[in-house]
């Protein structure tokens, strides 16, 4: 891909960066689950959207804890079901390895069912409060704001609002199928910055809150910045 | 503009101080498909109450965002309050027996309204079950209508549901504060979590000699903890409870506890509940039973901010703002997992919860001995709030819906 240079070095994009907007509405599904059987059962009829809202969008609504709140089943599983094993597995399900609705539901499926079978006695037990399926309904609109040089990125990552930030850093990946984000994507193939791509791709986002996350983000970003221009050359790069 | 006098407005911008200047860019960004089209909000009372606290505020910022947004507040005499207040308890799970008379005066005030209230919006957002049968007014299916249920509809009383139902499933969509409350209904049911507003008087950060002035003109004493709960004298938030909760906790520690609220002109029944509690509480003057004029905001403001713990023990509850508004101040709370509640206080994140006298009695112990606990549930409990029970996400949801919707019909 042709690339203009742009100050200090760093290139100008001949593709935008085009930031978004993005607003999300719950739908009450109708299913719900009071044992872990009934849970599974759910998992398996319940809408593509609803085991986003469930996994993904745990993240977006509990970001500032950084503790529990992996995704909703576990978290269910552990304080209404009392079973802290599947909890611990489900929660443990990573949604940056997964590039599909299909792939994470069959996993999370999995989880439950060999649970079940290994301990029928708790498969019928019932949970403390039933566990509702809801979907997320997106809505998405052009924030109005793009980025050609990197300078320009950073302001507008700044800017956007942690639904936005969510939505480009996080829920992308499904977007994608590539097991990348929305920025990391754009920086390696419109601005060729591969490892400050690869960098922002490794930032934890469930270790992180979305606030920290995107602060990150940010210091990457003005490092990378800083070794392209000529005065700080060869001084030391702040710890991110 | 709308028929309803609205409190003192706050510009959008002010609210970038609290949450960032990128959420509202965001609402901006989100309301301009918006600017110009007809929404109208149809509740019971314009005072008293967290349905109208929350329209107060959410009517002036959207009309700041350009959409066309007016209030009316339905009318009725006392004999339809009775009947409301009723169906109401009703739709809570507490008894009820059936009167044909009870439906008959819903209908007949419905009616009445039908034909006062201009309900002619591209939006038209209906809340709670008494302007319900509103809906009739709808022509051939014209605009959108979406009936908002503030209310625990999780074992409601079979044949006021059935009642209600007959107009419900006349909506395009309903809202509920919780999943746990929505029905078996073939209309689209959508959650939306009521709000506080960070800038009212109710929430916003108060001088600490006002806070102590208050203090003093109830005479509350400032050097020994405080237990509050601020809610309508109502027996599902169960004002008596508190009391006894209180009383096991006095054995442990030398506290004041302080019951603060005010009624909703839709509810009859305060004043009687206010005989009871004062009742109970004779004889103890470090129990504080506060009627405060029409909520008397900065009043209730000061006393949630001078709390040590601020307790919600409802009974029943549709989603109790009074929890967010304690989590907002930083405050620990204790507070019954029933209704929305649980969905503010997420047990040993943000808060404690029980069910029970004791239990209640017991988490506020807890507390009053592990102040550092209690100091970090309140930081999680203001972030919690932040994320979710604010005005500005209220207002955001509400765009969302208007554009789901209008992007469905256009489908």
């Amino acid at each position: 891909m042709e690339r203009k240079e742009g100050s200090a070095g760093l290139e100008i994009a001949d593709t935008p960066f085009e930031f978004f907007t993005v607003a999300y509405l719950t739908r009450i599904g109708n299913l719900s689950a009071g044992t872990l059987a009934e849970l599974l059962s759910g998992l398996e009829q319940c809408s593509d959207a609803s085991i986003f809202h469930h996994t993904y969008q745990t993240l977006s609504s509990h970001h500032f804890l950084t503790e529990g709140f992996s995704n909703d089943f576990a978290q269910w599983v552990l304080a209404d079901a009392n079973r802290d094993a599947l909890a611990e597995q489900l929660a443990a399900l990573d949604i940056r390895d997964y590039t599909s609705i299909a792939a994470l539901r069959a996993d999370l499926c999995h989880a439950v069912r060999e649970y079940t079978e290994q301990h029928p006695e708790f498969a019928h037990q019932q949970a403390l409060e039933r566990f509702y399926f809801c979907e997320s309904l997106e809505v998405t609109l052009p924030f109005g704001v793009t980025a050609r040089t990197l300078q320009e990125f950073h302001d507008g990552v700044k800017r956007l609002s942690h639904s936005a930030f969510y939505f480009h850093f996080i829920s992308s990946r499904l977007r994608l199928h590539l097991g990348t984000n929305d920025f990391s994507h754009w920086l390696a193939n419109s601005l060729g910055l591969k490892t400050l791509a690869d960098n922002i791709n490794r930032i934890d986002i469930y270790t992180n809150t979305l606030d920290s996350a995107r602060a990150k983000l940010l210091r990457l970003v003005e490092r990378e910045r800083r070794k392209h221009e000529p005065s700080t050359v060869g001084e030391p790069h702040p710890a991110v | 503009m709308s028929p309803v006098q609205l409190a003192n407005r706050i510009p959008l911008s002010d609210y970038a101080g609290v949450i960032g200047e990128g959420e509202i860019e965001e609402l901006r960004t989100l309301a301009k498909p918006l600017a110009g089209r007809s929404v109208e909000m149809v509740n019971s009372t314009a005072v008293g109450g967290g349905v109208a606290e929350m329209l107060n505020r959410l009517v002036p910022l959207a009309e700041e965002l350009g959409l066309k947004i007016r209030w009316e507040v339905m009318t009725g005499g006392e004999d339809f309050f009775e009947v409301t207040k009723a169906f109401h308890n009703a739709l809570h799970g507490e008894p009820y027996h059936a009167d044909p008379s009870h439906f008959e005066v819903y209908r007949s005030y419905n009616e009445q309204n039908l034909k006062r209230i201009p309900l002619d919006a591209e939006f038209v957002v209906i809340h709670d079950p008494q302007p319900a049968g509103l809906i009739q007014a709808r022509k051939n299916g014209v605009g959108h209508w979406v009936w908002r249920c503030h209310i625990d509809l999780s074992h409601p009383n079979r044949s006021v549901w059935d009642f209600l139902e007959t107009y419900v499933k006349g909506y395009d969509g309903a809202i509920f504060s919780s999943p746990e409350f929505a029905r078996q209904l073939k209309i689209p049911q959508y959650l939306v979590h009521p709000a506080i507003d960070p800038l009212s008087e109710k929430n916003r950060e108060l001088e600490p000699e006002f806070i102590m002035e208050v203090l003093a003109r109830y005479s509350i004493d400032p050097l020994r903890p405080i237990l509050t709960q601020i809610s309508r004298f109502d027996r599902l938030k169960d004002p008596v409870g508190v009391v006894r909760a209180y009383r096991i906790v006095r054995r442990y520690f030398d506290c004041q506890l302080v019951l603060a609220g005010g009624s909703a002109s839709d509810d009859p029944e305060g004043a009687e509940v206010l005989r009871e509690v004062k009742g109970v509480a004779e004889g103890d003057p470090d129990i504080k039973v506060l009627e405060l004029p029409a909520w008397a905001p900065l009043e209730v403001n000061a006393l949630q901010r001078a709390s040590t713990i601020v307790i919600q023990k409802s009974l029943r509850e549709g989603f109790g703002l009074t929890v967010s508004e304690a989590l907002w101040k930083k405050k620990p709370v204790v507070a019954s997992a029933v209704g929305g509640i649980p969905t503010q206080v997420i047990h040993k994140h943000t808060g404690l919860l029980a069910h029970s006298v004791e239990g209640t009695a017991y988490q506020i112990r807890f507390l009053l001995s592990h102040p550092e606990i209690a100091a970090r549930l309140g930081e999680h409990g203001h972030q919690h709030v932040k994320e979710n029970f604010l005005i500005t996400i209220n207002l955001k949801r509400y765009l969302t819906l208007f554009l789901t919707l209008n992007k469905a019909s256009k489908n």
